[in-house]
This record gives C-alpha cells, structure tokens and sequence, in this order.
C-alpha cells in the first residue's frame, strides 16, 4: 500500500510543484510590492478599505446564489436523467453547449434578452409587457447558473446513477413516502457528488468576470473583476495578487469547513 | 477499462491526424518557411487582401497574431519568448512602450511614403519627431445618440447627459480614463487633470450619472446601440461609424468643452527578428491606394492624406470622423499619466460603478 | 408513474430548450444576410464559403481541437494518479491542504494563471506556442478531474479491494479490475470537464501563446473590438454539428461494441 501511493504521488506532486505552488509563491511574491516596485503591506491594508470589502461581500453572496441555483436546477434535471433510455448520450448533450465558445454564448444573451429581445416578446404576448431584463442581477445569475450547470450536473448524476434501486424499493415497501425516501435515503447517498458539484461552482463563481460586464453591465463588481483590472489595465500587479490571496485563502477555509467527510468517515451514510 | 484505454487510443489517433492536417495546410501557406514577418493587431483591423498582397509583392509570409487590448499585449512583448516584427499599440501605450525600452527606433529613410502622412498627426506628445511609430489609424471620445430617442439633445455639451429625462437610458464604455475623462471635460478641467480635488470632484459629478447609467460595457456596446438597446452613449469614434452604418437613427458628436483625441500607429518591438520586413511592411500600409482601400475595410479614419483625397466624398467630407483641424485643436491626447495616477483613476473609476443609485 | 413520466420528460425538455436556445441563435443569424446578429434581413451561405476560404481560421480550428483532445487526455491520467493519491492520504489534515491546493487553479483568476505560467515559462526557457499552450491547458484542468473522481472513489467500499486482494489480485490488478471500473463514470466526467475548459479558455492561451500559434477563444475575443463577423457564426454552427455527429455516433457505436460483450459474457463496467 505504502509504495504504491507514493507511485501515484510521484506525477501529482510534480504538477503541483510546477503549476500550483511556484505561481502561489510568485503571487504572494507580487503582492507585497506597489505600482513602483516598493516593497509594502500597502495592497492588504488597501483591500480591508470598504470599496474591497463591499466588493467581497458581493462576490460571495452572488457565488453563494449562483450554487444555489444551479443546485435546485441540477438534482432533477440529473435525477430524470439516470431514468433516461440512452441516459450518457443525453448526459454528454448537456455538456455539448458549453464547448461553443462563452463570448458567443454571451452575446446571444444579450440578443435574447434585450429590450426588442424574444425574451420581452414572450412576456409581451403574455400580457405582462416589456421588462429590462438585460443587465439585472436576474440576467446575471441566469446566466452565470447556465454556464456553471454543467459542473453540478456530472457530480450528482455520477452520484444518483451509482444509487443502488433496491435501496429506493426497500424504503418504498417499508411505507416511506417518495419525500421520506428522497430525504433519508437517496439524498443521503448522494451528498458526495452534490458537495463535489457545490465546489466546482461555488469556487470558480467567486472569481467571475467578463459575464459581470457583458451580462451584468459592470452592475456587479466582483473580485474576479477587480483582478482582471488590476492586471489588464492599471498594470498594478501588486494589488491584484493581494486580492488574489485573499481569494485563495479564501477556498481553502471553505474547503477545511465543507472537509470531505470526518476522519475515517468513508461513506455519506455515516 | 477497455473503453477507457479505446477513448485514450482514440484521442491520440485523432490528435495525430489532426496534427498533420494542420501541419500540411501550414506548409501549404508558407508559414514554416525561413522568409516570414510576424504581426501582432487587434483582430480583424486590417483588411486581410492587402496581406496577400503584401506576401506577393516582397515574397515574405506574414503570420498574423491578435490582441484584444493594449495591456495584454505589452505583458507578451515585455515577457518575451515570441517574435514580434509589427504592432499597433495606442498613443498612451506607445509612450509607455517607450519607457520601458520595448520599442526599436524606426528609420525613416526607408520610408518614403511617409510623406503622405497628415503633418499634423506627426510628431505627437508620446512619440516627438515619431522616431519610435508611424500613424495607423486616428479617432475622437464622443457621444452616440439615436435621434428617435432623446428628444431635442444633440449633446453639444457633455451635461446634457445629466439630463434626469435620459433615466437609465445610457451606455458607458467600460474604460476608466475615458469615463474620468468625461466627467473632468464636463467640469471644464483637462482629461490629463492630476489635481486631487478634481477628480474627487469629477467623481462626485459622476455619481450623479448613475440614475441614467444603464450599463458599462465594452465592444458590445456598438450591438447594444445599433440595437436600440438604449438612447445614447460615451464610445470612440470608430465604434460610432460602425453602429450608424448600421442603424440610420445614430448620430454621432464630439461635446464641445473638449474629448480625447486617439491613435493607433505601427511599431517595431525589441522582439523584432526581420527589422528590414517590418519597415517594408510600414512603407506598404502608407502608400496611398493601399491606405484607402483599407479604411474602407476598417472603417476607422485614416491620417493619409493622400488616402484620404482618393477616398469618395461621403467619407472624406463627413466632419464627424474627420473634423476640421480647429476642432481637433480643442481635443487632448492622453497623457502617460504614470503607474501611480493611473492606479489613482481606476480607483475612483471603480468606486463610480460600485456606487449605487 | 406515468404521469410522473410526463412531468420529468417536461421538466427534461425544458432543460434542454435553455440550454440550447443561444446556440440556435446563433445558428439562425450566421445565415443572415445583413450581417449582424440583429434585424435578420435574408438567407444567405456566404459566411459558410467565407470560412472554407478562410485558410488561417482552418488552421486555427485545427489547433483549438488538438490542444483540446490531448490536454484533456493527458490531464485526465494526471487527474486519476491525483485522485488516488489523494483518496489513499489518511491524514485528514494532510488530505485538505492537498485538496485546497488542487482546487486554487480553479479559483484563480484566468489573467493571473495566465499571467504566472507566462512568467514559469519564460523563466524555464520554453518557446512560447504549441508546447506552452499544451502544458498550461494541462495544468489548469487537472484539478477539475479530480473533483470529478474523488467522490467516486469516496462512495467505493474498501471491502471490494480487501475481497479482491484476498482473492489474490496484486496492486496492479486491484487497481485495473477493481478500482478503475468503478471510478470510470467520475473519468469520463473529468475528461468531458478538461475539454470543456480547454475549449473555453481565452485568458490563460493568450498570455502564454507566441509565434504565430492562436487558439479559436483568442482568436474571437480579438475580433470584439471590431464586430465578431458572421463566419464566426458559421464556423461555430459546423463545428457544433460535427460535434453532436461524433457524441451520438461515439454513443452508439460504443453501445453496439458494449451490448456484443456484454452478451459473449463479459461485463462492461
């Protein structure tokens, strides 16, 4: 067992060292320095000022909605799925969209979605009238969920799909109801894959932007904007790193708070 | 297993043709030749004809790369590991460029079609004497407003933006000196102002926009505009020619308490491996049919003057994109403003839109 | 039942029509004569021939596609070794810093993963282009595979493994018989995710590309400034078609060849 671990470590550690340590230690390198190459704690005290601090407050309320969201669109569309005849070829159809390119995508958005958009007409016809949907916070988080769904989809339908069917009989014969089943049993088994989807939308969400300017009209800052400026158009490396660790440290809380089971803890069930 | 070591086989094999397809059609189109230039631009700001021509004439194979903002591309040829030839950074840019040593000087004796450049858009505030960039292509800041929309405005002056009737009816483009820009122009103070209380001032003043500010976005404000998405909007001129190409409703003008004036021009970056091409390849875009007909692909406004006479009337003779000279004299180009202010602006650029109404 | 048949088929459906409905979009417009992505004037296939005389956008397509199948491949492999190490860490300690570290590419910011590997690979010495774009793609989707795997191996009982060894099976058949088969949902996922991000990327390509060797995203985001042309469309519209021919005939073919074996006897998970 010994060895063989180390054998599985040897090519994960090298792509560590290389692609995740040597840029945290060139980030956090950067962060202490100014616009003028001075070495400063300057850029951390600078984010603790309320402009950066609203903004984080922003970034985390949205990524927290935009999981949500997708969480409560994703576990049904997953859940129908497993019952599916050809349940992997629709399964790969919904990751089909996202391969076109996201700038493309975006900009049918906001065809759709503008003032003389379908979306409008639809609500035109239904005698409720031309609504600005374009660069809402509704906008948004539609379309943030829209790119991300995909991401919670694959967790949870590998999750449900894995579900033993004898274990959803064996409630229903013992007089559970399907909420009761759903609750205690299969919801349960499946915690795994909904934590693994909830980190793979929740943690890039955090950091989002372009949709922010496109889809939100620059209405929501976040700090994965506030970044994308510092590094493409101030050219102030410094503060954008700072965010930058803010960020990281960040995930790794809500990894250490959201851990992966408790000590010894293999299984969902226990 | 099977069926993943299948998948694994299969990528691999389909990789590998795809490899050699690519590499057929490469060669097929000369780029691994030994005789080549390689140009960095923004996407598809050059008519792709004159290329081929270009490649006809001298025999070089030009491989064309693009960027989509200035920054970006002067972390590339700042970091180096490429091979730049050509590039067409913008005014500010140029003189940064400069600063930072990443431009070679451009020898005019082997530029005789230099001459048709417009005198007055030679030797410029960030490159004197133009040792280090020869013009491209020039533009103002105005406003875009769609005369079916905003009632009787015609924005002579920056304020009337402020107008409560415009409620959430105007775009801004997503930049933070041209948005600063506006609001110190607006108060009468200089786009390059450094005065700290005038720009909290100017701030405060934009603050005050945000009721009518419906978004700030970046190039797809041109589809936003032509789409009648909203009544008006802050963008450059060359975005302007698009949208009223597009949509007749559109007129485009420059405020008259001032407006940035821009340029794009040719450089040579230190990354530069065939000098001699490069400077054939600036001689070439200034001759003057040359030029001509790439304005009319662009769209832009062209600083060759000799261009600008083959050009038909309607776009030579339109004084929005090719205002008189006492206009343009009441319009500022940016100034290399320094890390720090720059910083400054953005800061307060970034307060303005986390502001709420 | 049947009525909640219905009910999810709707719900499916549904799904399915938001999903799609910018891609048909963007379908319809890229046969609009007028040439905007607004105001459909008339039909027309010009932007289809713009694209097949487009020589440098064949080439660029080519790239976008290779990059995308061998990163994703590649990373998935790294992304498995990843998974199991992980999963073997008992330490619970030890076992979160590797996670928080696997998931900081995913949280990271494009321009500063970009703008870092741009640094490593100029400090390393790499000829920017083919290579650079190559490693980086590998780089930021290993994490994603994980993610996908790991609750796989988490839902596995370690009673399997104990059966198989008692069995006699030594490491390498526990790991091929046993441990693979039943990761291979999480697998796929990560491979399909790895393309996803490979596809999709702008930011990162960008700053660690050179030489010539452009990506589709860098090329179309470039092309913002002055109006994503129609071809643009076009290209998208084939290469989406191509794109569901391959995953329903992949899906099918690999039915008919599994459905052989699973009849001769041998199972297919």
């Amino acid at each position: 067992m010994t060895k063989s671990r180390n054998l599985f470590l040897v090519p994960y550690l090298a792509w560590m060292v290389l692609f995740v340590v040597a840029p945290i230690v060139l980030i956090a390198y950067y962060s202490l320095f100014d616009v003028d190459g001075r070495f400063t704690f300057d850029n951390y005290t600078k984010f603790l000022s309320p402009v950066y601090l609203q903004m984080t407050l922003n970034s985390f309320w949205y990524a927290l909605l935009i999981t949500v969201f997708s969480l409560l669109v994703a576990y049904p569309t997953a859940y129908f799925l497993t019952r599916t005849k050809h349940k992997s070829l629709w399964l790969l159809l919904i990751i089909v969209p996202s391969w076109i390119n996201l700038l493309l995508k975006a900009y049918a958005f906001i065809g759709i979605f503008g003032t003389y958009g379908f979306a409008n007409k639809v609500l035109e016809l239904a005698g409720i009238g031309t609504k600005q949907i374009l660069f809402t916070d509704f906008s948004f988080v539609f379309v943030s969920v829209y790119i991300f769904i995909p991401f919670m989809i694959l967790p949870v339908y590998n999750a449900l799909d894995e579900l033993n069917p004898s274990l959803i009989y064996a409630s229903r014969d013992l007089g559970a109801s399907p909420w009761l089943t759903f609750r205690k049993v299969v919801f349960p088994l499946t915690l795994e894959g909904v934590k693994a989807g909830c980190q793979a939308v929740f943690i890039p969400a955090l950091s989002l932007f372009m949709i922010t300017r496109l889809i939100a009209g620059n209405r929501v800052i976040t700090l994965g904007t506030a970044i994308e400026q510092h590094f493409l158009v101030t050219q102030d490396w410094g503060m954008g790193s700072a965010i930058a660790v803010v960020l990281i440290i960040a995930m790794a809380v809500i990894m250490i708070l959201t851990g992966s089971g408790k000590r010894g803890a293999l299984h969902g069930s226990q | 297993m099977k069926q993943l070591v299948n998948l694994f086989v299969s990528v691999l094999v389909l990789s590998a043709v795809l490899l050699f397809a690519t590499y057929r059609l490469n060669a097929s189109e000369g780029y691994s030749g030994g005789n080549t230039l390689t140009i960095f631009n923004w996407g598809d700001y050059i008519d792709p004809d004159l290329i081929a021509e270009f490649e006809e004439q001298t025999g070089i194979t030009v491989i064309y790369q693009t960027f989509d903002s200035n920054e970006a591309m002067m972390t590339k040829i700042e970091q180096g590991g490429t091979t730049f030839d050509i590039s067409v950074p913008s005014d500010y840019a140029i003189s940064k460029m400069k600063e930072d040593r990443l431009l070679l000087p451009i020898d005019h004796a082997k530029l005789p079609n230099l001459k048709h450049i417009d005198p007055r858009f030679m030797n410029l505030s960030f490159d004197p004497d133009n040792a280090y960039s020869i013009p491209y292509f020039w533009g103002t800041v105005g406003v875009v407003y769609n005369r079916e929309l905003v009632g009787d405005h015609e924005f002579t002056s920056w304020n009337e933006l402020w107008d409560p009737a415009l409620h959430n009816d105007i775009l801004l483009v997503d930049g933070a000196r041209e948005v600063m820009g506006m609001g110190l122009n607006s108060l009468g103070y200089s786009l390059n102002d450094k005065n700290e209380e005038h720009l909290q001032e100017a701030k405060r003043k934009l603050n005050e926009l945000t009721p009518n500010v419906k978004a700030i976005v970046g190039d797809e404000i041109k589809m936003l505009l032509a789409n009648e998405e909203a009544a008006a909007g802050v963008v450059w001129s060359g975005d302007a020619a698009e949208m009223m190409w597009e949509n007749e409703n559109l007129d485009y003008v420059v405020p008259e308490e001032g407006s940035n004036v821009w340029f794009d021009n040719m450089v040579i970056p230190t990354t530069a491996k065939n000098i001699e091409g490069a400077h054939e390849f600036i001689n070439f875009m200034l001759d003057p049919e040359i030029a001509a007909r790439n304005t009319e692909y662009v769209g832009y406004s062209t600083p060759n003057a000799a261009a600008l006479a083959l050009l038909p009337e309607d776009i030579s003779g339109d004084e929005r994109f090719y205002p008189a000279p006492e206009l343009t004299d009441k319009l500022e180009v940016y100034d290399n403003l320094g890390k720090r202010m720059l910083s400054h602006y953005n800061e307060l650029f970034l307060e303005f839109k986390m502001h709420r109404k | 039942m049947g009525r909640n048949n219905l009910w999810s088929k709707l719900y499916l459906a549904c799904v399915f029509l938001v999903l799609y409905s910018p891609i048909a979009y963007l379908v319809f417009y890229s046969f609009n004569s007028g040439g905007t992505m607004h105001g459909f004037e008339g039909v027309t296939l010009d932007w289809y021939k713009e694209v097949f005389q487009d020589t440098r956008l064949l080439i660029i397509v080519l790239n976008t596609l290779v990059i995308a199948l061998l990163s994703a491949a590649i990373s998935t492999i790294f992304g498995i070794a990843g998974a199991l190490a992980i999963h073997r860490i008992r330490r619970y300690r030890r076992k979160n810093a590797l996670l928080s570290l696997n998931n900081v590419l995913i949280v990271s910011p494009d321009v500063i993963i970009g703008a870092s590997f741009l640094i490593l690979f100029t400090i390393a010495g790499i000829q920017l282009g083919f290579t650079s774009v190559l490693l980086s793609h590998i780089a930021f989707s290993v994490p994603i595979v994980v993610l996908m795997i790991l609750p796989k191996l988490q839902e596995m009982s370690p009673t399997l493994i104990d059966a198989a060894r008692d069995l006699g099976a030594n490491n390498w058949n526990v790991l091929s018989k046993v441990v693979i088969p039943f990761i291979k949902p999480g697998i796929f996922a990560g491979f399909f995710m790895a393309l996803t991000y490979s596809l999709d990327d702008f930011a990162v390509t960008f700053f660690v590309t050179g030489n010539g060797y452009t990506t589709l995203s860098v090329e179309i985001y470039s092309r913002a400034r002055q109006g994503i042309s129609l071809s643009i469309n076009a290209l998208s519209t084939l290469i989406f078609l191509v794109t569901i021919v391959l995953v329903v005939g992949y899906y099918f073919i690999n039915r008919r060849n599994g459905g052989k074996r699973a009849r001769l006897g041998v199972p297919t998970q």
